[in-house]
C-alpha cells in the first residue's frame, strides 16, 4: 500500500503537450478511476506513474519518494494491460510466476504462491494451459494474477475491461472491487466508460485535453460537475446544456420564448453574464404546453428503457432530454412544456466553462 | 459477397499460365532433366556418343575424398557465414528495435547489399581484403604475412565467409526487425514491469517469440550459402589456394567447365539439388509447428 503524489506533471512529445501540469494526491489504499475521452492523456498519465513513459516535467512521488528516475521494476507497481499482454509462449503458471522467477524466488516458493493466487482468482484448472487456449475472461484473470503475485504497492489498470463483452465486464468489475476490498492496495484505474468509473471508484479524476477537470467521489462528480465538460461528459443521457444570458432580475434568457427563473442570488451574482445552463434529464419535468414558466418544446422521439423512458424534445434545433418514469401518451411532433426547478439548475461560465457556484449552493450531495 | 471471376474453360487458364510455365520449363525443368540424364551417362568432353553408366558417376564421387572435402568445406562455409550474418543481423535488429528513429531508412539501406550481384561484391571484397594494398594491409604492416588469402587457405576461407556474410546481414536484418516489431509492445512493457532488464527480456520474451523467424532464416541462409556463394568464390579465390575454398557449387563449375567432366559435374549438381530439397522440406514441415502467436 502506498500513496501517490503528482506534482505539476507534464508530458510533451516534441512540441506536443499531452499532459499539462497535473497535480493529484492519491491516498494509500484508495481506488482512483481516471475517466476521460480517448486522447485526453489518461493512459499517458498511468504509464508515467508505472515508469513506461518518461516524465517531461514535474515530479511523481510514491510513498513520499520521487520516482521520476526509477525504472519500472524499481517502482513496485503492477499493471494490467488493455490487451492483457500475456506472454504467449508461457503457460498460465509461468505467466503468473514470471516476476518471481526474475526476482530469483525458488521454484517451490514460486509454485506455492502461483497456486495461492490462482485459487483466489479461480483459475487453478488452467495453470498448464497457454494463453491462446483461454477465453477473454480467463485471460483477464491471468493478467490480474500476474499483477497480484508481486504484492505490489500500487495496482494500475489500463482499460482492462474494454475487450470483454458487456456481461463479463460487469462481472469482472464486481470482482475487481471485491479484490480491492480484500487486498486494500492503492489502485489507479483508467477508463473511458463512465459506468465503470462510477461503480468502481472511491474518487474519480475526470480528465480532458491533458488537464484535470474535476476530482471527487462519484456522487460529487455527478451532482456537482465542476465544469461544463464534466457536466456534458457524465450521465446517460448527458446533462442538457444550453447557452444564454443572465439578466439582472435573475432570469436566464435563451431566446424570446424561453426564459427561466433562477434563484434571486444568481441575478445579483452574475448580472448580464453569458452562461451555460445545465439540467439533468431526470430533473426536468414534462408538463402541458402553454403553462407560464414552462419552456415550449416539440417532441422529437422517445427512447424506451423499460423501467423509464427518455423523451427527446426539440427547442428550435437544440435537443433536450427529459427522463420520466410515467408513461406519457406522446408521439413525435406533439407540443409539450418543460418545467425545471431552479434548484436543479447548474450554471457554467460560458467563456471558461467553470461552474458558477452560488447559484446551485442549495444542491445537496448524497454521501 | 466477393465476386469472383471464373474461367469457363481450363484452356484459358492454361493460356494465361503458359508464359510462366514456359519460362520455368526452359530454365528449370529442362536443364534439370538434362543434368539428371548426364549424371547417369558418361558424356564425352566435345559431345557426341554418350554411354549409360547407371550409378557409377555417383559411386565414383562418393568414394572420392576430394569431393568429401568440398562437402565439408561447404558446411564449414555455410555454418560460419550463417552464424555470422544471423548473429550480426540479430544484434543490429535488437538495437534498432529499441530506438526506432529512422528505422525506415535502415530498412531500405540495409537491404541494398542483398541486391548487389555476387561477382561485384566479390570484387569489392577482393580489394578490401587484399593483403598488400587493402584495408587489411595494416595488419600485415604490424605482423608481416599474418594475412594473405592468396597463399593461406584459412585466410581465403575467412575472406569468402566475410564477403558472403556481409551480403546476408541486411537480408536477415529486415526479417529480424519486422519480426521484433511484430511482438506487441505491451509484452515487453509487461516484462519490464515484472522486473526483467533489457537482456533478460531479450532472452525470455523476444528470442522465444522469434523462433519461427530464426528457423526460417537458418534454412534460407544455409541453402543460399550452398548456391549463392559461387560468384563470390569465383571472383575472390577461384576455389584456391590449393582447393581451400572449393565449395560444392564451385567444384561443379570447375569440374564441368574447366575439367570438362560433364557427367561428374552433373552428378554433383544432382546431389546438391537433393540436399537443398531436403533442407526445404525440413523447413516446411518444421516451421508450421513453431509459430507461437497469431
Amino acid at each position: 500500500m502506498a500513496s501517490i503524489s503528482l506534482r505539476n506533471v507534464k508530458k510533451t512529445y516534441g512540441k506536443n503537450a499531452v499532459v499539462h501540469g497535473l497535480d493529484l494526491d492519491i491516498e494509500s489504499g484508495e481506488f482512483i478511476v481516471i475517466l476521460g475521452p480517448s486522447g485526453c492523456g489518461k493512459s499517458t498519465l498511468l504509464r508515467m506513474i508505472v515508469g513506461l513513459e518518461e516524465i517531461s516535467e514535474g515530479e511523481i512521488l510514491i510513498d513520499g519518494t520521487v520516482v521520476n528516475r526509477l525504472e519500472p521494476r524499481q517502482r513496485a507497481c503492477a499493471m494490467v494491460f488493455q490487451n492483457y499482454a500475456l506472454y504467449p509462449h508461457m503457460t498460465v503458471a509461468e505467466n503468473i510466476g514470471y516476476a518471481l522467477k526474475v526476482a530469483g524466488v525458488s521454484r517451490s516458493e514460486r509454485d506455492r504462491r502461483v497456486r495461492e493466487v490462482a485459487r483466489a482468482l479461480a483459475i487453478e484448472a488452467f495453470l498448464d494451459r497457454k494463453p491462446s487456449a483461454l477465453s477473454g475472461g480467463q485471460r483477464q484473470r491471468v493478467a490480474m494474477g500476474r499483477a497480484m503475485i508481486r504484492e505490489p504497492r500500487v495496482f494500475l489498470f489500463d482499460e482492462p475491461l474494454s475487450n470483454l463483452d458487456a456481461k463479463l465486464r460487469i462481472a469482472m468489475r464486481a470482482e475487481i472491487r471485491r479484490l480491492h476490498r480484500k487486498l486494500g492496495t492503492t489502485s489507479v484505474f483508467v477508463t473511458h466508460d463512465q459506468n465503470e468509473a462510477m461503480t468502481l471508484a472511491d474518487r474519480i479524476v475526470v480528465m480532458n485535453g491533458g488537464k484535470v477537470e474535476q476530482v471527487g467521489t462519484p456522487a460529487e462528480i455527478y451532482h456537482r460537475p465542476a465544469t461544463r465538460f464534466v457536466a456534458g461528459f457524465l450521465g446517460s443521457p448527458a446533462m442538457n446544456l444550453m447557452e444564454g444570458e443572465i439578466e439582472p432580475d435573475g432570469t436566464f434568457v435563451q431566446d424570446a420564448t424561453r426564459r427561466l427563473r433562477l434563484s434571486q442570488q444568481a441575478g445579483h451574482a452574475f448580472p448580464g453574464g453569458r452562461a451555460v445552463l445545465g439540467v439533468r434529464a431526470e430533473a426536468a419535468r414534462l408538463v402541458a404546453p402553454g403553462r407560464p414558466d414552462a419552456l415550449p418544446a416539440i417532441v422529437d422521439f422517445i427512447e424506451e428503457l423499460g423501467a423509464s423512458r427518455i423523451v427527446h424534445v426539440d427547442f428550435d434545433g437544440l435537443s433536450f432530454a427529459v427522463a420520466t418514469s410515467d408513461n406519457p401518451a406522446l408521439i413525435p411532433g406533439d407540443r409539450v412544456g418543460i418545467e425545471i426547478d431552479p434548484r436543479d439548475i447548474h450554471l457554467y461560465d460560458s467563456a471558461t466553462g467553470e461552474r458558477l457556484e452560488p447559484v446551485t449552493a442549495r444542491q445537496t450531495v448524497h454521501p | 459477397m466477393e465476386k469472383r471471376v471464373t474461367f469457363s474453360t481450363t484452356a484459358i487458364g492454361l493460356l494465361f499460365a503458359a508464359p510462366m510455365l514456359l519460362l520455368i520449363f526452359v530454365f528449370f525443368y529442362w536443364p534439370s532433366a538434362q543434368a539428371l540424364y548426364w549424371a547417369f551417362t558418361l558424356e564425352q568432353p566435345w559431345g557426341g556418343g554418350n554411354r549409360w553408366v547407371g550409378f557409377s558417376n555417383f559411386r565414383q564421387l562418393l568414394e572420392d575424398p576430394i569431393y568429401w572435402q568440398s562437402v565439408t568445406r561447404s558446411f564449414v562455409f555455410g555454418i560460419s557465414s550463417t552464424a555470422i550474418s544471423m548473429g550480426m543481423a540479430l544484434i543490429l535488429a535488437l538495437l534498432t528495435d529499441r530506438e526506432l528513429a529512422g528505422h525506415r531508412l535502415y530498412r531500405s539501406v540495409f537491404i541494398w547489399p542483398y541486391a548487389i550481384a555476387a561477382p561485384a561484391l566479390g570484387l569489392a571484397f577482393r580489394f578490401i581484403l587484399a593483403p598488400e594494398a587493402g584495408l587489411l594491409s595494416v595488419i600485415n604492416r604490424v605482423w608481416p604475412d599474418l594475412w594473405n588469402p592468396a597463399l593461406d587457405g584459412k585466410d581465403a576461407m575467412i575472406a569468402v565467409i566475410i564477403a558472403f556474410s556481409w551480403k546476408y546481414i541486411g537480408y536477415n536484418f529486415i526479417f529480424f526487425l519486422s519480426a521484433l516489431q511484430g511482438i506487441p509492445r505491451a509484452l515487453i512493457e509487461a516484462a519490464a514491469i515484472d522486473g526483467a532488464g533489457p537482456m533478460r527480456r531479450i532472452r525470455d520474451i523476444q528470442l522465444p517469440l522469434l523462433t519461427p523467424t530464426l528457423f526460417f532464416l537458418l534454412i534460407i541462409n544455409i541453402t543460399e550459402s550452398f548456391q549463392d556463394s559461387f560468384g563470390i568464390v569465383d571472383v575472390m579465390t577461384q576455389g584456391g589456394p590449393a582447393r581451400a575454398t572449393e565449395l560444392m557449387v564451385y567444384k561443379i563449375y570447375f569440374d564441368g567447365f574447366k575439367g570438362l567432366d560433364y557427367s561428374g559435374a552433373a552428378a554433383q549438381s544432382i546431389l546438391l539439388m537433393l540436399l537443398v530439397i531436403l533442407l526445404t522440406i525440413f523447413q516446411f514441415r518444421f516451421i508450421e509447428r513453431r509459430v507461437h502467436y497469431k
